[in-house]
């Protein structure tokens, strides 16, 4: 039978154990973004574009029948030109690669910007065929209101007509 | 090298007396010989010492057996056993889909805080009282040495495991679905996109409230089931090379941890932050930082910096064992001529090195044999031989298992030696002999001219006999001393020596030995001046008994 004082003692240390343990698994509170911020969530994930040829009736011809494709795509993808602008300043400007070995794969990017709460206007413009486009040939421009916290997300999807801002 | 020295000693024609001195004196070098005086040692040998003035003070109030400190490894299983008991009713309520994870884990603290809750803070304190237990068993085990040559295998098999906690760890606190878990979800994949693998953003799964659907969750709770059993299973490999393993903690220790767990879950329960909502950024946090602490330590460096870290630190735990480490220990030798059979050895040996196999000479019988890979060199198995015993005539005694580096012959002829030089004193001293340990207090520094001492590679390989041997022989007390209770170096030392003396383990010690002529002391490294003490309280002791009335008959060697 342990003596009092190491009951006593077994007490104060097993006390000690629960506070450390309660104490760490909620404290001290972590803040990642200060209270007056919000965050520009750009991010996106879109297949170059390429050139295509058309092939001629006589290489078709020349073609197996169940190989007659009607154009003769590069295997390899564009890179991807992307320009972020903040009340008409560059905020992030960037060539997305292809990915995969034969530089056939989506390219991606996938960027956190922190900013003050407030109203912007917000610019986002992109090449995605540099071989073809000398300019941006998709362009999204609004003025939003950002609200502490907020997060906006600045994505690509042809479906919901190319660039958008959720 | 010292043990072929040991080996020309033991073979040379010399006097036995200064054969015996000579080898001490090998032997002490042996000891205290190669420093490795590198900054890691450096570093290690003062972790060690913090280690052992901790354990020490909590064995104030908790004693040995019961100290968590020294069970570390049984107390993080115990918490794992908690968290799968817990975690099994938490899964039997939860709700797959993206509400229902949160209403339906929410409704556990709201509306049955009294069993749900309770189970549901359980598991939360239980993950983190095993990822502190795991962290500071795996720091223990780097303070004592305990990562190199037979616990290559234990401690290759542990690193694993402390990246499987975590994986589970983490993505337990997903499964919460609230702000902590929306937050721990993105910043995990956000550092996950850091590396080369993936070939779109994996945190674009998080991007917007429609970005995840119900199965992300049954998904979830797949893996954070299955982690933990991989979990289970790596644990499973990694005591897989130890014998007696420490299941669980004593019982005390576990009531008292359950307690300590519930009386904080009763004070303060495990909540869910607010639901998540991936249109708002989390703000202010209630992070758990033992588990969560990596995201916060993204933030202030960068995936770069927190992936080098843990890979580096994965490395280098690996690595670990093969850097230069002291010569490893030769490894127990079975004489098949002097080994009966008896399995005694088999059974006392702590990592299972010591199999029984058919005897090649003697039919029907048994035979030990060591693993060389699993054997500590501990000794162990020797001073569990009967044939250990320094009563047997022959001139060099040979026993069924022995240590080259430190033979029973070389014990025995070193401790004849100190029985002759104690035996030069005058009459009316007090003569002890004390037995210790490498690895505990150093016994040598008691040495003086009336006292004898003998340092063990570990106490569990003195042979009993040799104490009733010490005091027929001359010695009017002998001390034994080692490792704290729950301390011992190579486990199971200093608890099959108290059963050993305690006629509860064989080979017992006899009961024509006098109790009150045998001193134990459980002391640690930096505790030398403790075992002082008790010496010189046992020396007066014994000065105040009945010499001739309470001595054993006296013996002389007869030699063959």
């Amino acid at each position: 039978m342990p003596k009092p004082a190491a009951i006593v003692g077994q007490i104060i240390l097993y006390g000690a154990f629960a506070a450390f343990i309660g104490y760490f698994s909620t404290s001290p509170t972590y803040q990642q973004i200060p209270d007056d911020v919000a965050l520009i969530k750009l991010s996106m994930s879109h297949l170059g574009g390429r050139e295509c040829r058309k092939r001629t009736p006589e290489e078709l011809a020349k073609l197996p029948a169940n190989m007659r494709a009607p154009l003769d795509c590069p295997r390899g993808r564009s890179d991807i030109k992307l320009v972020l602008e903040l009340d008409g300043k560059p905020m992030f400007d960037t060539v997305m690669h292809p990915t995969g070995l034969s530089k056939d794969g989506v390219s991606t990017v996938y960027k956190r910007f922190e900013v003050k709460a407030g109203t912007y206007q917000l610019a986002v413009k992109m090449n995605d065929n540099l071989v073809i486009n000398h300019d941006f040939n998709f362009v999204k421009e609004a003025q939003v209101t950002l609200k502490p916290a907020r997060v906006l997300v600045i994505d690509f999807n042809p479906d919901k007509g190319g660039l958008f801002f959720q | 090298m010292c043990s072929l020295a040991l080996d020309s000693g033991l073979r040379g024609n010399d006097d036995d007396q200064n054969a015996a001195s000579r080898l001490s004196r090998q032997y002490q070098y042996r000891v205290t010989g190669s420093p490795n005086l590198s900054l890691h040692a450096a570093l290690r040998g003062k972790a060690q010492t913090a280690f052992e003035r901790i354990e020490n003070f909590l064995d104030a109030s908790f004693g040995g057996a019961d100290n968590p400190l020294r069970h570390l490894g049984a107390l993080g299983l115990y918490f794992l056993w908690i968290l799968v008991a817990t975690g099994l009713y938490l899964y039997t309520v939860l709700d797959t889909s993206i509400e229902g994870v949160y209403r339906s884990i929410g409704h556990l603290s709201r509306e049955q805080w009294y069993l749900g809750g309770m189970l549901r803070s359980l598991h939360r304190y239980a993950s983190d009282g095993f990822v502190l237990a795991m962290m500071l068993h795996l720091a223990r085990e780097w303070a004592y040495g305990r990562y190199h040559g037979f616990r290559l295998y234990s401690w290759v098999t542990g690193v694993p495991l402390i990246w499987l906690a975590y994986i589970s760890g983490i993505g337990g606190y997903w499964i919460v679905w609230d702000r902590l878990a929306q937050f721990s979800a993105i910043a995990t994949t956000e550092l996950f996109d850091w590396l080369p693998f993936f070939n779109e953003p994996t945190a674009r799964n998080f991007l917007a409230p429609d970005s995840i659907n119900d199965r992300f969750f049954t998904v979830l709770v797949f893996i954070h089931i299955g982690i933990p059993l991989m979990l289970i299973l790596g644990l499973w490999a990694h005591v897989n090379r130890i014998s007696r393993v420490d299941y669980l903690p004593s019982r005390r220790l576990m009531l008292g941890t359950l307690a300590s767990l519930l009386v904080l879950a009763l004070v303060k329960p495990a909540l869910s932050e607010a639901p998540a909502d991936l249109a708002l950024a989390p703000t202010a946090l209630a992070l758990d930082w033992f588990i969560l602490f990596i995201h916060p330590l993204t933030d202030i460096t960068s995936p770069a910096s927190v992936w080098s870290l843990i890979f580096g630190a994965t490395i280098l735990l690996f690595a670990l064992p093969f850097l230069p480490q002291p010569t490893a220990q030769p490894i127990a030798v079975v004489d098949a001529a002097n080994c009966n059979g008896c399995s005694r050895c088999h059974a006392d040996c702590p990592y299972e090195a010591v199999t029984m196999a058919l005897h090649p000479d003697k039919a029907g019988h048994k035979i030990a044999v060591v693993d060389p890979d699993l054997c500590a060199g501990c000794g162990i198995c020797a001073g569990s031989c009967p044939s250990s015993t320094p009563f047997r005539s022959q001139e060099r005694l040979v026993t069924g298992i022995d240590m080259p580096q430190q033979p029973v012959d070389v014990l025995r002829r070193q401790l004849e030696a100190q029985l002759a030089r104690l035996g030069t004193q005058a009459a009316g001293t007090t003569r002890l002999v004390v037995f210790g340990c490498d690895k505990g207090a150093d016994v040598h520094r008691l040495t003086s001219a009336d006292t004898a001492a003998i340092s063990l590679l570990c106490t569990g390989m003195l042979p009993p006999s040799f104490i009733e041997y010490a005091l027929r022989s001359g010695a009017d007390g002998v001390v034994v001393t080692g490792c704290r209770e729950g301390g011992c170096d190579f486990r199971l030392g200093m608890q099959w020596t108290r059963e050993r003396l305690a006629h509860q383990r064989e080979p017992h010690l006899r009961s024509l030995v006098p109790p009150d002529r045998l001193q134990l002391v459980f002391a640690s490294r930096s505790e030398g001046d403790t075992v002082a003490t008790v010496v010189n309280k046992f020396r007066k002791q014994l000065r105040d008994l009945a010499v001739a009335s309470r001595k054993p008959p006296a013996y002389s060697r007869r030699i063959r």
